[in-house]
């Protein structure tokens, strides 16, 4: 028991709510919203170092013992993702400050950032079905209210066609728990791991795992994600970026738990099918990003390519893959949050998103051209920057494990991922300068310190990926040895 | 009985499935609705209606009935009402700023 557990998820859920009472003190808003971004990031920093020095955290809500009740279970692979995700929303949250007008900021823009922060460290944390749908729920229902304020027309669109996605694949969701409660009797996932692992995974346990991989798919999007570009690319900057850092990232997360948890044991059906998903993910998300020329579009593709790359490695479960994909997913989260506030800064600045009419920017904006040339090589995994490391080990897991087709993709596809971000720096920043100084569509500040941030970040953990590749190891050990995990959450007795 | 609700879901899940391939906003939410509620009747089919006395109440019988789908649908049931209220203002507003309530209409300009 460790009461610590909570922290990450209650001190956003607190802010978030002390900031609706002071709706119209906006300076006073942003200092709460910053004051309690900080307290999780320590929160969360101290309970990796807690886990990495005495193991797994538990937190049983109520008091009630782990089956019966409700556990946080805090492992090294929560922890991490949940220290990433607390830094991300930081950081996109100092981007806001600049970027988003102040209507959005009256009208509850940091309190729904908090509770979308709240939503995602919970679904990293809890170690029950049915809390995860809750989780996910109210993950979700902040980022539905964060992607249509405002109310401009393309966002009013997009928000419709996510809302309506995302409301199937959470029913789809309930019924996969409600075959697997009347399957195996309990919703905790250690004692769901030790029953399917007793009673054996049958056909009807393992049709029942692949509906949630077409519920978590869709969350992720994992070859599921006709939804994934229209509404990433409707809201704000800050937002969006927020969004492509955390939304899909929750979704892989929750694979890679079901998938080395619980539904582990008929892996040459369940982890080829995730092999075939990942490795068409891929595919089509480096065509689309090729296709498109304008920036939001491009960036999306993006989010799609990484999203089956993680996967690839999550699918292949050799440890060499499972390090990898966890070091590339925490890799992913900050270069994507970069890549999106970059993008949004060049939008704004140029005032358009089309690829032809951006002007030469790099005279006048040296410091953005070179931080997005950073994120650019970040992106496609050039060393040393973070991407190198992760994409390493995946590839040598996939080659290790005879996926030679797929891994040849993930490099193709590296490749595709490094032009079409090239396409973007060489568009808008080289060529006539079609702007003068002073003729801007809007200064584009507020880019700089968070972007600055996370390039930093980036380059840290591309060198210093020893002692992160520690904490790594610790995460993959739990994935690959369920037992860790079962002796943590439940008692020792007898069940 | 558990026969009887298990077609009551499926009647469900037809009629929101097929209200969600229509066009019109409207129908969509209804269709959604619908659908959720198919999903609460198959929790609590798959997992047995009344196997014995109430729960927690008594140590009387020898057999309880399970309550935790019926905790799992309350909670269900909670969420999907504030999905349902927050889609009916999002279809409206769309209609008021778009003026139309047409899907097809919906799919975006690919010139802007």
């Amino acid at each position: 028991m460790n009461n610590f557990v909570i922290l990450p998820i209650l001190l956003p859920l607190l802010s978030g709510i002390l900031m609706f009472f002071i709706r119209r003190q906006i300076r006073l808003q942003e200092a709460l919203a910053v004051a309690g971004l900080l307290s999780t990031i320590i929160a969360s920093l101290l309970m990796v170092s807690t886990i990495s020095d005495n193991g797994i955290q538990i937190l049983n809500m109520g008091g009630w013992e782990a089956p019966f009740g409700i556990s946080l279970v805090a492992d090294m692979l929560a922890g991490l993702l949940v220290a990433t995700a607390s830094v991300v929303t930081l950081i996109c949250v100092l981007y806001a400050f600049y970027s988003t007008n102040q209507d959005r900021k009256k009208f509850y823009i940091y309190p729904l950032i908090m509770f979308l922060l709240c939503g995602v460290n919970g679904s990293f944390l809890t170690g029950d079905i049915f809390n995860l749908f809750v989780f996910f729920e109210v993950m979700l229902i902040s980022s539905y209210a964060l992607i249509s304020l405002g109310g401009g027309k393309i966002q009013l669109r997009e928000t419709i066609k996510y809302v309506i996605t995302n409301i199937i694949a959470s029913s789809m969701f309930v019924i996969a728990i409600a075959y697997l409660y009347s399957i195996t009797g309990t919703l905790n996932m250690a004692h769901l791991s030790e029953r399917v692992a007793l009673a054996g995974q049958d056909g009807l346990i393992t049709t029942v795992s692949l509906l949630f991989l077409i519920v978590f798919g869709l969350k992720a999007g994992l070859l599921l994600f006709f939804w994934l570009p229209g509404s990433y690319s409707a809201p704000p900057a800050a937002i969006s970026a927020l969004f492509a850092a955390l939304l899909t990232k929750v979704g892989i997360y929750a694979i890679m738990r079901m998938f080395t948890l619980i539904f582990y044991h008929q892996s040459e059906l369940t982890h080829t099918i995730l092999v075939w998903m990942s490795a068409l993910t891929m595919i089509l998300g480096a065509v689309g990003a090729i296709a498109y020329t304008d920036i939001r579009r491009i960036l999306a593709y993006n989010v799609i390519v990484s999203v089956g790359f993680i996967v690839f490695g999550v699918a292949v479960a050799s440890e060499a893959s499972l390090n990898g994909a966890v070091f590339y997913l925490i890799h992913d989260m900050l270069a994507k949050a970069l890549v999106f506030i970059l993008g949004g800064a060049i939008i704004s600045i140029a005032g358009t998103d089309k690829l032809r009419d951006m002007p030469g920017l790099i005279r006048f904006r040296p410091t953005l051209g070179w931080l997005f040339f950073l994120s650019a090589l970040a992106l496609a995994g050039v060393p040393p920057l973070s991407g190198f490391v992760g994409k390493v080990m995946i590839l040598q897991g996939g080659v290790e494990q005879r996926y030679y087709v797929m891994a040849a993709v993930g490099l193709i596809t590296s490749l595709l991922v490094l032009y079409s971000a090239m396409k973007i720096f060489i568009n808008s920043f080289w060529g006539e300068t079609l702007l003068s100084e002073g003729e801007e569509k809007s200064s584009g500040k507020g880019y700089l310190l968070p972007g600055s941030i996370l390039a930093a970040l980036i380059i840290g953990l591309g060198i210093g990926a020893e002692p992160v590749m520690e904490y790594v190891r610790q995460a993959v050990e739990v994935m690959l040895n369920p037992t860790l995990y079962i002796e943590a959450v439940l008692p020792q007795t007898d069940i | 009985m558990e026969t009887f609700i298990t077609i009551i879901a499926g009647v469900l899940f037809t009629i929101g499935t097929y209200l969600i391939l229509s066009k019109g906003l409207v129908r969509i939410i209804l269709g959604l609705s619908l659908f959720t509620h198919g999903v609460h009747m198959l929790l609590m089919a798959v997992n047995g209606l009344k196997k014995g006395g109430a729960p927690l109440l008594g140590e009387g019988t020898d057999v309880y009935t399970d309550p935790l789908p019926q905790a799992l649908i309350l909670t269900s049931i909670v969420i999907s009402f504030a999905l349902t209220a927050f889609s009916l203002v999002l279809g409206y507003r769309t209609y008021v700023e778009l003026g139309t309530d047409d899907l097809e209409q919906l799919k975006g300009d690919p010139n802007e």
